[in-house]
């Protein structure tokens, strides 16, 4: 345990020390993170300035170049459209450039939320059932099956994904949504069964029987006394879960080009004007991190607890 | 409220027997206890009697009816269990209106029945709290709540009282006590804590490796216990056991141990076995000059107005009851003398106990 969770062994200066150290690695932990934020709101020749700039004029450029394409016109063409009606043509305008029409970003942000939230609950919903089971019941081989589960996880999934590419291909799962929540649920599942069987192991039996007794179906005992006590160890899974697929790139690159294409493999290929438009990568960089971190503050007091859980003697 | 009964009822995991072709009755209104080491079988008995577990055969009838194979939920039987169960995302009053809420009675009725039940355990102050904060007492209040407030037709519990400490103990057991004196509710409890039995139940049963060995009252199992094993189960410290020469015709007064005679109880049936116990309780032994047995003083425990004597004999080590105005020193020779009436003879082979005419119960020990 760190020192700043037992406070009532250390004195103030301890407590002062552990806090002065988490933060000063918050601090450094995040220094990537407020640069991407920064690199949004440079212009291009800020974006890739030497010696970087820290102070810079900030800019939309980078967001209006991720929603947006746009094709490079000449200065007469320009002149016959008349005014820049809007403020993001105005900006486009100053490059010499016209806005044709919406970027693909915001579909692929799209399926990205739905691939990595359905799997999401999938696996979750799934681990919590196959959990339960693992962890109640008599299942011939339980052992050996459980060990299979791991074992799916002992090899980067990766390594299979030519196997997989050409399954799917057979299958015509290729850049579907439903093949990507299937693989990724796949992938997620032996980490949700694992975890939450952990979970389900901690809850004594007899918060069942006892509402077995008192008139429950095992079922609605499930449902009324076993679920709610899983709370913290489903909202930890689920955030390990969700970061597993929403962060996943290698099989969204090759499995997926159109139609399901999610956001990872789409955000490095926004070309700009001569190579990368990096403003407009780190401005899509930035949107994709949001959902992660929103859905971790919902859940963050389940997830402290979550991640304590064993750890600490009740 | 309800009669229980057992018949023939059989429990065995794998290879592993459980509870033996056990059959017993347990009468309308009882308190009954279940006594015996961990592992004997009586927590199974009392899951079969909930409904938790399911008999590999035999026979439990509620009230006449046969629940064997009824679901926990359709039996009507409250259970109160070792660590409470109470679900520690409720909050008292919730936790113990549980029962009646899935039972889907009216708001109003669910809420007096609540408040009475707390107002009966003097835990009115707590309803509003959630379970977690609760010192063990109370929460040991609020699973009887729990079990109460649905006077179901039986109260099962297992060890109820296991999880606090030794003070708060006798206090719950003087209350839980009170309680079924006031609900006279058929009551199933199960411990292995032999003073909890003997202060609480009407009726005790002793198991052990998963065969029922004696039912009697408190005074009947510690003064006439059926077998060897329940003799020296019940009693703390517990009983004398004396190697003595079998092979014993009906009606002997004397059996030989280590050489010399020592008197018993008249015997009711023959003892066919070449060896045998006598059984003899600290405080049926008394200190004297002379005595049949004669032994080394190997240390003294003064308990106030008793002290414990443990003497070194021929026959191994025994302890002695006596009155603290008696002086013993280590290492001293004493003499020990049997209070003839009181004792009680095993059959070394069956561990049983042979019939006697001893002196029944009544006497101060």
């Amino acid at each position: 345990m760190s020192i700043a969770a037992n406070p009532g062994q250390t004195g103030a200066r301890g407590r002062w020390l552990a806090g002065s150290a988490v933060a000063l690695y918050a601090l450094i932990a995040m220094i990537p993170l407020f640069w991407i934020f920064a690199t949004g709101f440079k212009s291009p020749p800020d974006s890739i300035a030497y010696p970087p700039k820290v102070f810079f004029e900030p800019t939309l450029e980078g967001y209006v170049n991720l929603f947006t394409s746009r094709s490079r016109q000449t200065d007469e063409y320009i002149k016959t459209l008349g005014p820049p009606k809007t403020w993001y043509e105005e900006i486009a305008r100053s490059r010499n450039m016209v806005i044709t029409g919406p970027s693909r970003f915001v579909d692929r942000y799209w399926n990205s939320v739905v691939i990595g939230f359905g799997s999401t609950f999938l696996a979750v919903f799934l681990g919590t059932l196959a959990a339960y089971a693992f962890s109640r019941f008599k299942v011939p081989l339980k052992d050996d099956l459980l060990f299979f589960i791991l074992s799916t996880r002992m090899m980067p999934p990766i390594a299979v994904a030519i196997p997989i590419f050409l399954m799917y291909r057979e299958l015509g799962l290729s850049d579907t949504k439903a093949g990507m929540i299937l693989l990724y649920t796949a992938v997620n599942l032996s980490l949700s069964v694992w975890l939450l069987k952990g979970f389900v192991d901690e809850i004594p039996r007899e918060y069942e029987e006892a509402a077995v007794v008192d008139g429950y179906t095992r079922l609605q005992a499930f449902r009324k006394v076993v679920l709610p006590q899983m709370r913290a160890g489903i909202a930890a899974t689920a955030i390990f879960c969700l970061i597993f697929a929403w962060n996943e790139y290698a099989f969204a690159l090759l499995l997926t080009s159109g139609h399901a294409q999610t956001a990872p493999p789409f955000i490095p290929i926004i070309i700009g004007e001569g190579g990368l438009d990096w403003p407009a990568v780190a401005a899509g960089t930035t949107l994709f991190l949001l959902p992660v971190v929103v859905f971790t503050v919902l859940l963050r007091n389940q997830l402290l607890r979550g991640i304590t859980f064993g750890a600490v003697r009740k | 409220m309800a009669e229980i009964r057992l018949e023939n009822l059989h429990k065995a995991f794998g290879d592993f027997t459980a509870v033996r072709e056990s059959s017993f009755t347990i009468a309308d209104g009882e308190f009954f206890v279940m006594l015996g080491p961990s592992g004997c079988g009586k927590t199974t008995t009392l899951r079969m009697i909930a409904g938790l577990e399911l008999p590999t055969s035999g026979r439990i009838l509620l009230d006449g009816e046969d629940v064997t194979w009824n679901r926990a939920s359709a039996r009507d039987i409250a259970f109160v269990f070792q660590l409470f169960a109470l679900y520690p995302h409720m909050t008292v009053r919730r936790n113990i209106s549980f029962p009646l809420r899935i039972a889907g009675l009216p708001r109003k009725e669910v809420r007096e029945r609540t408040e009475s039940v707390a107002k009966l355990l003097q835990i009115e102050h707590l309803l509003d709290r959630g379970v977690g904060g609760l010192a063990a007492g109370d929460r040991q209040r609020v699973a009887l709540g729990r079990a109460i407030v649905r006077r179901a037709k039986a109260f099962l519990m297992d060890e109820p009282l296991g999880a606090l400490d030794a003070e708060f103990r006798d206090v719950m057991c003087e209350e839980l006590r009170v309680l079924h004196n006031r609900i006279g509710a058929t009551t199933v409890y199960v411990t292995h804590d032999q003073v909890e039995a003997m202060s609480m139940a009407d009726r005790i049963c002793v198991m052990n490796h998963a065969e029922v060995l004696q039912i009697g009252s408190p005074l009947e199992v510690y003064d006439r216990p059926a077998t060897k094993f329940v003799a020296g189960f019940i009693g703390s410290p517990s009983m004398n056991f004396l190697p003595a020469k079998g092979g014993l015709p009906a009606g002997s007064r004397a059996i030989r141990v280590n050489g010399s005679e020592i008197a018993i109880p008249e015997t009711q049936a023959s003892l066919e076995s070449a060896e045998a116990f006598v059984g003899a309780r600290p405080e049926h032994i008394q200190i004297t000059g002379e005595g049949a047995l004669r032994g080394r003083v190997f240390g003294v425990e003064y308990m106030g107005a008793r002290q414990l004597v443990t003497v070194d004999t021929d026959v191994g080590r025994l302890r002695v009851r006596s009155p603290n105005t008696l002086r013993v020193n280590d290492g001293e020779t004493v003499g020990l003398d049997f209070m003839t009436e009181r004792l009680a003879v095993f059959d070394a082979a069956t561990d049983r106990a042979v019939p006697t005419l001893r002196a029944e119960g009544g006497l101060n020990g």
